[in-house]
């Protein structure tokens, strides 16, 4: 497969319908008569509803139905906890789905079920999450025995936060029940897994279930997997058959209902000798889980295989805790899981008197440390080599300019090369154009725009002869658009499919020519270990006297294969950079333990990146060549550009104040004792 | 939301009247914390009388200073050359408040109205004395980094949000009020109350009580003034200590300042003590330090999620030292 769209720098295609506001959402899909439904959620962290009492409700004018546990439907399957919606009387956590009301207008829906009157056996409850406790370890070789022997030792435990992802776009449903069958319009990043996971919760054949997406408006994780909304927004189609229902979750309702990421508590240890080469890395890691649904965040995985220790110990906590259930947001493992080890590696480089950089560098495994398998490309050191002269390392400061105190920091990013099992593409030919249908799913990712550009180059001609239809059940069964295997798998299916039609049809096809081509298993995963790199750098800015942290620049130098369009992936690296940037600077969800929920559930008071807070952010990539990864040589790149980011504004801050904060988010309180507003430089 | 009616009186009195006679009656101005109010349904009036239109949208030269008429927009106030010249504080204090699409919204009488982002406040769920008299104060011992260290009670430990009501504080502004028994004027220092018992009146407003203008000052001090806002984000965040403050200096003397402190207590916080320190004192970084010492002897730091809020003594110390040390030229 030759490149010629692949590597264009195209536009989106779905720009000009953003723009003007005609792309449709799952709120906004025009139905006839909708009816619109509110949750009532529960206002205790455990025990179990004994009265539930809808008269009032009931009775507002305008309200079609009020669904509560006595008279919901039972569900097919209650074996996915989270998704067991309105079967029991039980209460596992704060704000859990207890109830809903669907009426004639969202106003009457919500003042309805304000009216729901509740009564509780309320139990103690636990919701904070703490080290101690059992932890599971992987051990490779004699970990103690190196940290007894090391010349120089990091042992430090940071943590990071809830965290809570916070589309632009809500997490909302248009629900349609109707001649024994359901469609959902809905926000998602995979039609097809959404449609098998509702079929099997209410027992219908997935023929039966139409999902539909052209557009999402944000995901991040939180729409990979359906949550509780969508199950609720079925049942109250089911119960209205005939009326299009629509739930739209409200911002305060994400915080408890539509997943978020554990907090963590991170003890990483480094043992290294005189020069820096690294004998031991041990990563203890305790995270939370929901006792409805078990998750458990992979934060040990990276350290596994990113630096060269004989000797290595990764153990992970987790607390099956009284809290809305853990999902998954932008990098699950390897977001938090590159934030205490590459701040160690700080730590380590300051205690060596070396530079930071030269300190990775100079533990640059030549193989996987984990499998013992080559890697099919591995270009860290390139990616530091190549930031450190772009962003001007050299001058790293720490230096005053006024009063503001400056400093420059690095960290190095890691993200798996993943391929999802299933996924189909059709092609057909038609008066001139080919059409490519898959189920795919684009969440501001490019989809619309890169898959195109796959099949192009995999039918040898020119992109604006190709278009795709994406994002519904009724095209070809696709995989999740989750763990940045979402362009690989689909575009693998592509070029199969587009190798099946050229082997058909040759170049001179005929109308209604077809062909159908799958994503099989990659046999070079067997040979090869495979992961996308890249080097974050980040310069901070400290007030002397108040402690403010502003970051006016960040640049990130990755090794993400072959870039497929260069405009949508420096969009997603840069994306996941400013994401990073919020986590270090910004975001955490406050769960008050005395409630159980998270109390700043806003955008006003959970904190994301604003516009001011966003400086020069800029990504670039090295000219990568993979053939090992797939027919595309191309690395995913949702994830890999909040990898690293945090911990590379933390090193930052330190370099510019002396002052190392390791709990996360780095606010100026934390700052301000360790912050002589007198700091001589 | 609950329903609710809505009208537009012909005149201010009308809608003054109008309101008086209903318990359930709120005035609406630019909505933009009412409107968020109904939604979370903090709030459930029966009747919604729309004043954007009733009072003046003008500022107006009087009596040497300028008088506000209460429909200003914030985003004009902040834009017009009279207050940027010979008022800074007032509008570095409204730019750095909110965005630029509520303060297009927000009017010069609502915003002082504004009531507190309290997070207990805010979510009906939890208890909150302020939203539900008697049933507790979540914020002691909950999430208060945002939360008062001067003037607090047991019953209540709220932060008022608004920035422009500490530039105002500071400036000796005066409300003009119209109720039903006629026109008053009010000391802008003494419109917000501290919450005592009664946590749920934010201000010494009678409810049917209309502000239909701001009137500020001659006050030639105020022409070398700034507004300085420390939070956790560059933007669109609220103030975890703010301060605004006037100062004139003679040879290297203080001469008079006017000081206020925002995102500290249960109102704008005018710092008398502060000031009384700074007359006649060197202007060196020795004496902004006592200034802001002397003000916080009596404050009083909270423990909550995450520390509390006793950050906030030290970081109030430090920022009028800042601000202070940027009006009077002073280095470190």
């Amino acid at each position: 497969m030759t490149p010629r769209a692949i590597g264009m720098d195209l536009a989106r295609r779905d720009g000009p319908a953003k723009v003007t506001g005609t792309a449709t959402y799952a709120a906004e899909t025009a139905v006839d008569r909708p009816a619109y439904c509110h949750p009532v959620q529960a206002t205790i962290a455990r025990g179990r509803v004994t009265r539930l009492d809808t008269a009032a409700a009931e009775a507002l004018p305008g309200v079609l139905a009020v669904l509560t546990e006595a008279n919901a439907e039972r569900l097919a399957s209650t074996e996915d906890g989270e998704l067991a919606v309105l079967q029991s009387p039980e209460v596992a956590f704060r704000g859990q789905l207890i109830g809903c009301v669907v009426a004639e207008t969202s106003e009457t829906a919500r003042q309805a079920a304000d009216l729901v009157e509740v009564a509780y056996a309320e139990e103690d409850h636990e919701t904070e999450l703490t080290a101690e406790g059992e932890y599971d370890a992987e051990t490779t070789g004699n970990v103690e025995a190196a940290f007894a022997e090391a010349d120089v030792v990091v042992d430090q435990t940071y943590t990071t936060a809830m965290y809570h992802n916070n589309p632009m776009e809500p997490h909302a449903t248009t629900a349609l029940w109707q001649d024994g069958t359901l469609t959902l319009w809905e926000s998602t990043q995979g039609v097809h897994p959404t449609r098998s996971t509702v079929a099997e919760v209410f027992g219908l054949d997935t023929e039966r279930i139409r999902v539909v997406c052209p557009y999402v408006g944000g995901g991040f994780g939180s729409k990979g997997l359906p949550h509780a909304n969508v199950v609720l927004a079925a049942m109250a189609a089911r119960a209205l058959p005939g009326r299009p229902v629509k739930l739209t979750v409200t911002r305060p309702q994400m915080f408890s209902l539509t997943g978020y990421r554990t907090p963590t508590i991170q003890r990483a240890r480094l043992a290294a000798d005189r020069t820096g080469r690294l004998s031991a890395l041990a990563f203890d890691v305790a995270e939370q889980t929901s006792k409805v649904k078990e998750f458990a965040e992979q934060s040990g995985k990276p350290s596994r295989t990113m630096y060269a220790a004989p000797n290595r110990r990764v153990a992970h906590r987790l607390a099956a805790l009284d809290v809305p259930v853990t999902s998954w947001m932008r990098a699950p493992g390897e977001c938090p899981g590159m934030f205490g080890p590459e701040v160690a590696m700080d730590e380590l480089a300051d205690a060596l008197g070396m530079d930071p950089i030269e300190l990775r560098i100079r533990n640059d495994p030549a193989e996987d440390p984990e499998s013992g398998k080559p890697f099919s490309s591995r270009h860290l050191a390139g990616c530091l080599r190549t930031g450190a002269e772009r962003f001007g390392w050299a001058e790293r400061g720490p230096r005053r300019e006024g009063r503001w105190l400056v400093g420059r920091g690095v960290a190095a990013s890691v993200y798996p090369v993943n391929r999802m099992p299933e996924s189909t593409a059709v092609i057909r030919f038609s008066g001139g154009r080919y059409t490519v249908d898959i189920g795919a799913a684009d969440l501001g990712t490019g989809t619309w725009t890169t898959l195109p550009q796959i099949a192009a180059d995999a039918l040898g001609v020119p992109v604006d002869r190709v278009e795709v239809r994406i994002g519904d059940t009724d095209y070809p069964n696709a995989s999740v658009a989750g763990g940045s295997s979402g362009m690989i798998t689909w575009g693998s299916a592509v070029v199969d499919a587009a190798r099946a039609f050229r082997e058909k049809f040759g170049d001179q096809p005929g109308d209604g020519d077809e062909a159908e081509g799958s994503v099989s298993e990659n046999p070079d995963s067997e040979r090869f270990a495979m992961s996308a790199f890249g080097a974050q750098f980040a310069e901070a800015r400290v007030h002397a006297d108040t402690g403010e942290v502003r970051v006016p620049r960040m640049h990130g130098v990755f090794a993400v294969g072959r870039v497929i369009n260069p405009r949508t992936t420096r969009s997603q690296l840069t994306g996941g950079m400013l994401m990073g940037l919020s986590m270090a600077l910004h975001e955490q969800s406050v769960l008050d333990p005395r409630f159980g929920h998270v109390v700043n559930h806003d955008l006003a008071e959970y904190h994301v990146a604003a516009n001011a807070d966003a400086g020069q952010l800029t990504a670039e990539w090295l000219d990568e060549h993979d053939p090992h990864v797939n027919a595309m040589g191309a690395k995913g790149v949702g994830e890999i550009g909040i990898v690293g980011a945090a911990a590379a504004v933390v090193n930052a801050v330190h370099r510019a104040t002396g002052v190392r904060v390791r709990d996360l988010p780095v606010t100026l309180d934390k700052l301000l004792p360790g912050l002589s507003p007198e700091r001589a430089l | 939301m609950e329903r609710f009616d809505y009208r537009r009186p012909g005149d201010a009195a009308t809608a003054v009247r109008t309101v008086a006679a209903d318990p359930s009656a709120v005035f609406l101005g630019g909505g933009t914390n009412l409107v968020d109010h109904l939604k979370l349904g903090i709030t459930a009036p029966g009747l919604v009388v729309d004043v954007t239109s009733l009072t003046s949208a003008e500022l107006a030269e009087h009596r040497g200073g300028l008088r506000i008429g209460a429909a200003v927009r914030n985003s004009d106030l902040a834009a017009d050359d009279r207050v940027r010249r010979r008022y800074p504080v007032l509008a570095q204090a409204l730019l750095a408040g909110a965005s630029g699409q509520l303060r297009n919204m927000a009017t010069t009488g609502g915003n002082p109205l504004q009531r507190t982002r309290c997070v207990y406040f805010q979510d009906v769920t939890t208890p909150c004395n302020k939203r539900e008299p008697g049933s507790g104060c979540s914020a002691i011992g909950g999430y208060n980094r945002y939360h008062a260290v001067l003037g607090a009670s047991p019953h209540c430990i709220a932060t008022h949000p608004s920035d422009l009501a500490v530039a105002l504080t500071a400036l000796d502004a005066e409300v003009q009020v119209l109720g039903p028994a006629g026109e008053r004027t009010i000391p802008f220092g003494e419109l917000h109350r501290l919450p005592g018992d009664r946590p749920d009146r934010d201000t010494v407003l009678e409810h049917g009580e209309l502000i239909t203008a701001i009137d500020l000052p001659e006050a030639p001090i105020a022409a070398n003034s700034a507004y300085r806002k420390v939070r956790d984000r560059a933007s669109y965040a609220f103030a975890l200590v703010s301060v605004a403050a006037a100062i004139e200096v003679e040879q290297g003397v203080v001469r008079d300042s006017r000081i206020a402190f925002g995102g500290v207590a249960h109102k704008p916080w005018r710092a008398h003590r502060a000031e009384a320190v700074l007359r006649d004192a060197p202007a060196n970084e020795t004496t902004f330090r006592e200034a802001a010492e002397a003000e916080l002897a009596d404050a009083v730091a909270v423990d909550g999620i995450d520390g509390g809020n006793g950050f906030k003594l030290p970081l109030l110390t430090r920022t009028l030292a800042a601000t202070l040390r940027d009006l009077t030229g002073e280095t470190a």
